[in-house]
């Protein structure tokens, strides 16, 4: 039997004093897309930075394709891992290509450039490799960032808002992209407010509030309208995890 | 991937945005211009001679203008977050320490490159024979502030304070290694055989080896939240 791709046990983060993720347990099978649904604050950013293994816990474990993250080989492991971040990673003074090529180099790609070659294109972004991503728009940076998370062809994608900025081509490239991701068989987990393009991608919805998991329910049995209301219900005052499960 | 191609990589990043930005030469370049135009005016080298101020003079515009370059160095990094999207390659970390190394050691050379021969100019005092040892001189304590200011500044870019904190944590560290240039280099300058300062050489040496075998060794753990 083949073991789960996440399997996260009583995560505990703080930020000073204040919990971001409160003892959070669950697991996530290899192939699964999440949708990870919650208010501003609920823990969502947090859980996907600690899963990239940019923050440590304070408590509790994560296993990763099986191996403990803490303990494993972490090299290993982040090879495995895309993340798509808030922030884009790019750098202003390097063209949209270079970036591509640097990120990709890092992960020792065998074609570099022809894989980065191709994620431009496939970003939409023909006629901007060779320019400075510093005269990239807002959705143009977004675009490429989102290239740059997908180039190594990860096994695991962590997203986090992944349609900001993007205009309607860019979030249609995006879904299809995704639902590309999905269909071969690779694990993601998709933390947005855009709810409905969300719902559409995803197979398990996950509610987070107070940094824990309020709702964990099949993305069929829960429509647009419904999912809405549970994350304006986990956004009241005293709303922990749990409540609603 | 081997590991000197990830330092290589990190390096070649660092300077390609440089030479595009000019952001951290140029701002180091005429600070250290400055420093030296400064000192030019305050003292009457027709009176002083350049062979007792020189060295300590030449380290200031060096050591200052090499902290501008550090803070820049990781300020980089920081903004839009970029050091995550290092964090998250399947590299070792201290390939990237030692390509921020190569890089502010480079933008340091440029900045003493240009300097050198301003000074002499400046305070007409030429060289001569002695360019072979004061490179020498040169290249050792910029390696070695280069190792140990990276490694600071990779620690306090994480904090708040991060530009206040480097210098209060470099300061401190780089003591053996400011004596050990201003002394060499008066030995330089006052035309003194190579016997008479091999034992400040040895030091900023056996520094250079111990910052950047400790750096190595722990920077894992410097990056780490």
């Amino acid at each position: 039997m083949i073991g789960p791709a996440v399997s996260i046990r009583n995560l505990e983060k703080l930020y000073g004093p204040v919990p971001a993720l409160n003892r959070l347990t669950l697991d996530i099978a290899p192939g699964e897309f999440i949708l990870l649904a919650g208010p501003n604050g609920a823990g969502k950013s947090t859980l996907l930075k600690t899963l990239a293994l940019l923050l440590r816990p304070n408590s509790g474990s994560i296993h990763l394709f099986g191996e403990d993250a803490r303990q494993g080989d972490r090299t290993a492991i982040r090879r495995r891992i895309g993340l798509l971040s808030h922030q884009t990673f790019l750098y202003d003074h390097l063209t949209g290509l270079e970036n591509l090529v640097f990120f990709g180099s890092l992960y020792d790609l065998p074609d570099t450039e022809g894989a980065a070659r191709e994620a431009i294109r496939g970003a939409g972004l023909d006629g901007r490799g060779d320019d400075l991503v510093g005269t990239y728009s807002r959705g143009m940076q977004q675009r490429l960032a989102i290239a740059r998370a997908f180039l190594h062809r990860p096994d695991l994608l962590l997203l986090d808002e992944p349609f900001t900025g993007l205009d309607a081509d860019g979030s249609d490239r995006l879904e299809t992209h995704l639902r590309g991701v999905r269909d071969t068989g690779r694990t993601c987990v998709l933390a947005t407010h855009d709810l409905p393009a969300a719902l559409r991608l995803a197979g398990r919805v996950v509610v987070l509030a107070g940094g824990g998991i309020l709702a964990d329910r099949p993305a069929s049995s829960l429509p647009a309208s419904e999912l809405e209301a549970l994350v304006r219900a986990a956004a009241r005052p005293g709303t922990g995890p749990g409540a609603l499960r | 991937m081997s590991y000197f191609r990830t330092v290589w990589l990190v390096a070649a990043k660092d300077l390609r945005t440089e030479l595009r930005s000019r952001e951290q030469v140029v701002t180091l370049l005429f600070f250290a211009l400055l420093v030296l135009v400064v000192f030019n005016f305050a003292f009457d080298f027709t009176i002083i001679d350049f062979v007792s101020l020189g060295a300590g003079i030449l380290w200031v515009a060096f050591i200052f203008s090499g902290v501008l370059a550090l803070g820049r160095s990781f300020q980089i990094e920081r903004e839009q977050d970029r050091i995550q999207g290092i964090l998250m390659a399947p590299i070792d970390r201290s390939a990237f320490y030692l390509g921020k190394v190569c890089a502010t050691f480079l933008f340091m050379a440029a900045v003493e490159a240009v300097l050198v021969p301003v000074a002499v100019i400046l305070f007409n005092f030429p060289f001569g024979p002695r360019v072979g040892a004061a490179i020498l001189v040169l290249v050792l304590n910029t390696l070695g502030f280069a190792a140990v200011g990276t490694l600071f500044a990779a620690i306090t870019t994480q904090t708040r304070r991060g530009e206040l904190l480097l210098p209060l944590l470099l300061f401190p560290a780089a003591v053996p290694l400011a004596l050990s240039a201003v002394r060499s280099t008066s030995h330089v300058l006052a035309g003194h055989p190579f016997d008479r300062y091999a034992s400040w050489i040895a030091l900023s040496g056996a520094y250079d080896l111990i910052f950047l075998t400790t750096a190595v060794l722990l920077f894992d753990y410097v990056l780490d939240e």
